[in-house]
């Protein structure tokens, strides 16, 4: 059986004895936006000092051309392979595909991942001290963009001293941020993979945000955000973290994990009867002991608002047609919380522009998370189309 | 040496390009844009990049030729030609191409009229359905034609629209499409073939098509 995001599988050996592991990775931090320059978000407001957790794979090489930028989803974070202690059991939220010989292969490119600024996991978000009041800041952080993530990166980017990505890559919202960093960095990036993603979100992926959110708030332990030091707004985050993981799901892939079955014998009353109730609860309780639950509502407040077409004037060709990077687009055709047909207004903007696009929808029944499971033909199509950089190079020499 | 992890696709003896296919690159312009309907594997666009430096795209509904296609180098999407071209602009491409792809449509006149409207040219093969030993396999036997270039049994046959060289004709004439070019070929099982000048119709079992619409002033 194939393992969801949540379940990646432990490692049975050593990490050194894994040739395709990355090994031990450290967190970086950066900050900057010290007062009084301070960073202005997208609402208008003003935060600093920030500072970005990051992680990096490989090796820089010499002219800094070999940089892949991996941006996550909602819940992930800069760990995105290998191991941060020797005593971890789980590796990085996509390890499947980044490390020696796999798809970002760690022998030719050097990864950076960064935790989102609005996030809960070393980047500066609504659980960080606000350094004017000593205090978290709660609901006091600004409202948080997906142009204000990529605007954040870009620090980031730009404080390594590396001019061009060679590629911008991520699932989810992860998607939606190589979308943004398209747009609003023609110049610094030369390839972007946006994958099981929408230019903006459909009516019905907004409302199960809205659901989650009000999960979180109408929890008593919330306490309009004010929860930090005292009892955190568990029941509601937990609720929050279920309802998200139906829509990452599928009705075949539920099917095929858990069908009716049973944890046990039938209680005839009101608690844990099914497999699907069981996970569904894990997820939740193992997601409260790693999340922060207004970091939640910033985020998925953040993909709710996010409209490529805005950038356009409310029309998503004009948004996109300062675009230089090539894409390659990637859906899946059970993906009903972003569906392919997403996927493919990006293409047809794209296309509309003349830009350089590769749109393939890989057949899977895993729903969203096919992103983090469908390693096979994701790895394929990935190697190949990071290798377009050098095609460009061949016939811009054999043109010249 | 540490293996990768990840098969990529090889070039394989499939990646030839059938000799048919020559008279096609023949036909395409230097440094022009080219969309393949129904790429397959992208050999036909690999060949034209390569000798004719085009700026490739493809289409094609199977998630296999586009991962090959990726693997080429190509920019390809990944869907339905029953959908038409909606998202390309009228005369906004110099040749578009389907080779071997109309009879397996369920609409092939709406991709047609589509073609035109796209392509400043277009570039059309198709199984010739005429020929003489189609024709005979059905008079003299009494069976559904199996040959070389329709090897498909009547039940699983991914050919449901077939037509002839003849009808092919009567198609352009009636809707206002001029054919620059017609190649008859006879193909060969060994790859080969050759051209047929007398009763294409009955001795070609393959035809290549160049043709524009009504908007195009090619």
């Amino acid at each position: 059986m194939k393992h969801g995001c949540c379940e990646r599988p432990m490692r049975t050996g050593t990490i050194a004895e894994d040739e395709h592991s990355v090994g031990i990775v450290e967190t970086q931090y950066y900050t900057f936006a010290e007062p009084p320059e301070e960073m202005e978000f997208e609402c208008g407001r003003k935060v600093g000092p920030i500072t970005l957790a990051y992680e990096t794979c490989g090796e820089l090489n010499e002219d800094k051309s070999n940089v892949v930028l991996i941006v996550h989803s909602l819940s992930s974070d800069a760990h995105v392979a290998g191991y941060n202690s020797p005593s971890d059991r789980k590796p990085g939220w996509w390890d499947t595909m980044v490390g020696p010989g796999k798809a970002f292969d760690t022998r030719k490119y050097y990864v950076i991942c960064s935790n989102i600024i609005g996030g809960c996991k070393g980047s500066t978000g609504p659980s960080s001290i606000n350094p004017a009041t000593g205090k978290p800041y709660g609901l006091s952080f600004p409202i948080v963009t997906i142009k204000d993530m990529v605007r954040a990166q870009k620090h980031l980017i730009d404080h390594l001293g590396i001019k061009q990505l060679l590629c911008v890559v991520g699932g989810s919202m992860g998607g939606m941020q190589v979308l943004q960093w398209a747009v609003s960095y023609p110049d610094a990036v030369r390839l972007v993979i946006p994958i099981a993603t929408a230019a903006r979100l459909n009516a019905q992926a907004i409302a199960f945000d809205a659901v989650g959110r009000q999960a979180i708030m109408s929890d008593p332990d919330w306490k309009n955000g004010e929860y930090y030091g005292e009892a955190i707004p568990a029941a509601g985050l937990a609720l929050a973290r279920m309802i998200g993981h139906i829509t990452y799901l599928s009705d075949a892939s539920m099917h095929q994990k858990f069908g009716r079955d049973l944890v046990g014998e039938p209680c005839f009353g009101f608690n844990i009867d099914f497999q699907v109730e069981s996970y569904l609860n894990h997820q939740g309780d193992s997601f409260v002991k790693r999340f922060d639950a207004n970091s939640y509502l910033y985020i998925t407040k953040a993909m709710d608002y996010f409209d490529l077409a805005q950038e356009g004037g409310g029309n998503l060709q004009r948004a996109l047609s300062v675009v230089k990077a090539s894409f390659l687009v990637v859906s899946f055709s059970s993906d009903w919380l972003f569906p392919p047909y997403q996927s493919r207004e990006i293409v047809t903007a794209l296309r509309r522009n003349n830009k350089d696009v590769s749109y393939a929808e890989i057949h899977s029944d895993y729903g969203h998370d096919a992103f983090l499971i469908e390693v096979d033909a994701l790895s394929k199509l990935i190697v190949s189309f990071l290798q377009y950089a050098d095609y460009e190079r061949e016939y811009a020499d054999a043109a010249g | 040496m540490q293996q990768d992890k990840v098969e990529t696709m090889r070039e394989t003896t499939d990646d030839r390009l059938p000799q048919e296919f020559r008279f096609i690159v023949e036909l395409v312009a230097t440094r022009s844009h080219v969309l393949d309907l129904g790429c397959g594997t992208g050999v036909l666009l690999k060949a034209l990049q390569a000798e004719k430096q085009i700026r490739a795209q493809g289409i094609d509904v199977s998630e296999d030729a586009i991962q090959a296609c990726v693997a080429k180098g190509l920019f390809v999407y990944h869907g339905d030609l029953d959908e038409g071209l909606a998202d390309f602009n009228d005369q906004s491409v110099d040749y578009v191409i389907a080779t071997n792809t109309l009879q397996v449509l369920h609409r092939p006149a709406f991709l047609i009229t589509e073609m035109a409207r796209v392509g400043k040219q277009c570039i059309i093969s198709v199984p010739n359905f005429a020929h003489w030993r189609v024709r005979s396999q059905l008079f003299f036997q009494g069976i559904m034609p199996k040959t070389g270039r329709l090897p498909y049994e009547w039940y699983d046959s991914p050919n449901i629209h077939h037509t002839t060289i003849k009808d092919f004709r009567h198609f352009c004439k009636k809707n206002g499409i001029r054919i620059l070019r017609e190649i008859d070929l006879k193909t060969y099982s060994d790859g080969g073939c050759s051209v047929v000048r007398f009763l294409p119709n009955l001795f070609a079992d393959y035809a290549v098509f160049m043709i524009a619409g009504p908007a195009s002033r090619e």
